[in-house]
């Protein structure tokens, strides 16, 4: 997995609520056995009409944004489906951070397997890196996971709060399954214990 | 020390290993697996030179992708090439990991949620995951159940485990008795409506009281099934007779000796009568009218005998513009009664409502009458066994005198993923779980009702308040 230290970029405003993974990447393109190539699809219902033209009104088709790396959404990003091609998608397109109030359980998880960081923030920060991202290509907004920081276009820092054993597995970079699997021998002794229970 | 919820025990009897942080290793006793989330984890498992770990834990088949029409040709035959690749790409997956594959053909193929607990695969107290976000539907057997992405998909091949932050409890108690033709997705929809689609972020909720424990396995399936509408990773019903009766003989429950130790376990899986919710609300079925939503979100709900609510209304600027938005989408005016949308499209099936008893429901409404001229309506049943036991029923014959496309099993029109899907502007009332925008086709407008409400609008047209609709004896 790549790592996820600082991350200084554009970040483009998505101001909806509850985008679903259905939006991210629609299911026609799903049928992928890679993970892969999703970028050019992300949102695409939103970003292209059905001829294939681009929606010039939708935010990453703006010239300040094509290059975006960070991304400020509505509350409860993510929600539905649990499709693992939503941050594929994202991070194939170069977004490597997201900034909202909540997000969707599983889509949250699935951030953190593929080197996002989803940001947390109260109402009124998220609404203040909203209006700072509709400036455009000077809305640089500077992330730091040590120091569980953003830096503003204006100078101003946010905190954010972020669990520390996902800090750790971002920051290094981390395959979480090799973890795990150093802890077979906790893994061998609960299956031992299984037999009691035969039909688990 | 005050007394545990039904979540808090089986979490603690699945515990392998805590860290200093807070992170849990949770043992998985049953892995599903389907053909769209699955290739990349089994390429992650080649990649990495890595096993899985138990094999005889993990039942596998295509649901997504399927064709729900005529299959004699078999796999090859699916016209699609993207499609027909992930299937046998499951197959080959199966085949070489050792595990069990469901085929296409095969009677009990159908959507996984279905057949899991149709095969007795899906217990009580167990853990159970599946890279699809509708598995909290095996909660309804006091199952711990949750979607999970590709990755921890080929953690859990890896290593029958998940790393999981413990959530917290939510108690949702459903009291009084619901009015005939108010089903299981009725309490759902009201459920989503009163704490909206994020309002279950970071529970797991617990659907208790008289409502929850006078409804059948299949309604049960139905409410849980819908637990992740509402946000939450998982939903739960305390395990009970009618859970014992629907699961003794299953192909794949325990038998003889261990049938009777299990349901002794399985008698101690309740919130004990001090345990403390972080969170509790009461709702009263006998209040409920039949619901539908009006617009992209399942907490979009109303009252059929209601109307399009008016943006205008609404206060908080986000909420206004979000409303704005999903009217637009659904070509929807303000203040139109529900009962005059006139609609195109009825979907029977899905993982939510494709149960035998669903099909019963919607046949007793469909019996005898015609589906309007202006309306195309299928209905897709969850398994191979569901559509057997339905034709055997004649309910098949109902619902083809009647005009529904009578289909193959799979999840079809829910996701679209296959040739079953909405043309732009095309208006669908759907007895699926997602409204979202394109969920059932580019420029698709899906309203979410309960079978007997499809089958309603089915015969009449448009919305229908099923109480006044009248049904053949």
């Amino acid at each position: 997995m790549q790592k996820f230290n600082q991350l200084t970029g554009i970040a483009a405003p998505l101001d909806i609520l509850n985008v679903d993974t259905d939006m991210i990447i629609p299911k026609q393109f799903l049928k992928t056995i890679q993970r892969s190539g999703l970028g050019k699809n992300l949102f695409d219902e939103m970003r292209y009409t059905p001829e294939g033209d681009e929606v010039p009104d939708f935010v990453l088709n703006q010239s300040a944004y094509r290059g975006a790396e960070i991304l400020v959404a509505g509350d409860n990003f993510g929600c539905g489906s649990s499709r693992e091609h939503a941050p594929w998608a994202l991070l194939d397109f170069g977004i490597r951070c997201i900034i909202s109030t909540s997000y969707a359980d599983i889509f949250y998880n699935n951030c953190f397997k593929n080197g996002i960081l989803p940001i947390v923030l109260p109402q009124a920060d998220v609404d203040k890196l909203m209006d700072d991202a509709k400036r455009g290509a000077n809305a640089t907004v500077t992330i730091d996971l040590e120091s569980q920081t953003i830096q503003g276009p204006d100078g101003g820092t946010i905190s954010f709060e972020v669990d520390a054993f996902r800090k750790k597995c971002l920051l290094e970079g981390l395959d979480d399954i090799g973890l795990t699997m150093k802890k077979g021998a906790a893994i061998d002794a609960y299956e031992n214990d299984l037999a009691a229970q035969p039909w688990r | 020390m005050t007394g545990t919820t039904l979540y808090d025990k089986i979490w603690n009897a699945h515990m392998v290993d805590e860290q200093a942080d807070g992170n849990c290793l949770l043992y998985i006793d049953r892995h599903l697996v389907h053909e769209v989330t699955s290739p990349q984890a089994f390429e992650g498992l080649r990649m990495t030179s890595r096993k899985v770990r138990a094999p005889h834990k993990v039942l596998a088949l295509a649901d997504h992708n399927i064709p729900t029409t005529d299959r004699t040709g078999g796999v090859d035959a699916i016209a699609d090439p993207e499609s027909k690749l992930q299937i046998q790409t499951l197959e080959k997956n199966c085949a070489e990991f050792g595990i069990e594959y469901v085929a296409m053909d095969d009677i009990r193929q159908g959507i996984v949620h279905v057949t899991g607990p149709e095969q007795g695969f899906t217990l009580p107290g167990l853990t159970i995951v599946c890279g699809d976000s509708h598995t909290s539907t095996h909660g309804a057997f006091g199952a711990l159940a949750h979607g999970i992405g590709t990755s921890e998909v080929e953690h859990v091949l890896a290593t029958q485990t998940l790393i999981q932050s413990k959530a917290k409890n939510f108690r949702i108690n459903v009291v009084g008795e619901a009015p005939d033709y108010i089903t299981a997705k009725d309490i759902a929809l009201a459920i989503i409506g009163e704490i909206g689609t994020a309002g279950g972020t970071g529970y797991v909720l617990e659907y208790a009281g008289p409502a929850i424990e006078a409804l059948s396995m299949e309604g049960r399936m139905t409410l849980c099934n819908m637990s992740i509408e509402a946000g939450a990773r998982a939903g739960l019903v305390a395990p009970d007779e009618k859970t014992y009766a629907f699961l003794e003989g299953r192909a794949k429950a325990p038998k003889g000796e261990d049938w009777d130790e299990a349901v002794a376990y399985w008698r101690t899986l309740v919130s004990d009568a001090d345990a403390v919710f972080d969170k509790e609300i009461t709702i009263d079925a006998s209040d409920l009218p039949p619901l539908v939503t009006w617009g992209t979100s399942p907490q979009d709900v109303i009252s059929i005998a209601g109307a399009v609510p008016n943006p205008a209304d609404i206060a908080d600027e986000a909420r206004r513009k979000s409303t704005e938005r999903a009217l637009d989408y659904m070509g929807l005016k303000a203040g139109t009664p529900m009962q005059e949308v006139a609609i195109d499209r009825v979907f029977i099936g899905s993982c939510t409502n494709s149960r035998i008893e669903d099909l019963r429901a919607a046949a007793a409404i469909a019996k005898g009458k015609t589906v309007a001229s202006r309306v195309s309506a299928m209905v897709v049943p969850g398994s191979g066994l569901i559509k057997q036991q339905a034709e055997k029923e004649g309910l098949d014959k109902i619902f083809i005198e009647a005009g529904f496309e009578w289909r193959e099993p799979g999840c079809s029109m829910c996701l679209a993923m296959n040739a079953d899907k909405l043309a732009p502007g095309e208006r669908c009332a759907s007895t699926s779980n997602r409204n979202f925008e394109g969920r059932q086709g580019r420029g698709g407008r899906t309203h979410l009702v309960s079978p007997e409400m499809a089958a309603a609008a089915a015969v009449t047209g448009h919305f229908t308040d099923i109480r006044n609709l009248k049904v053949e004896g």
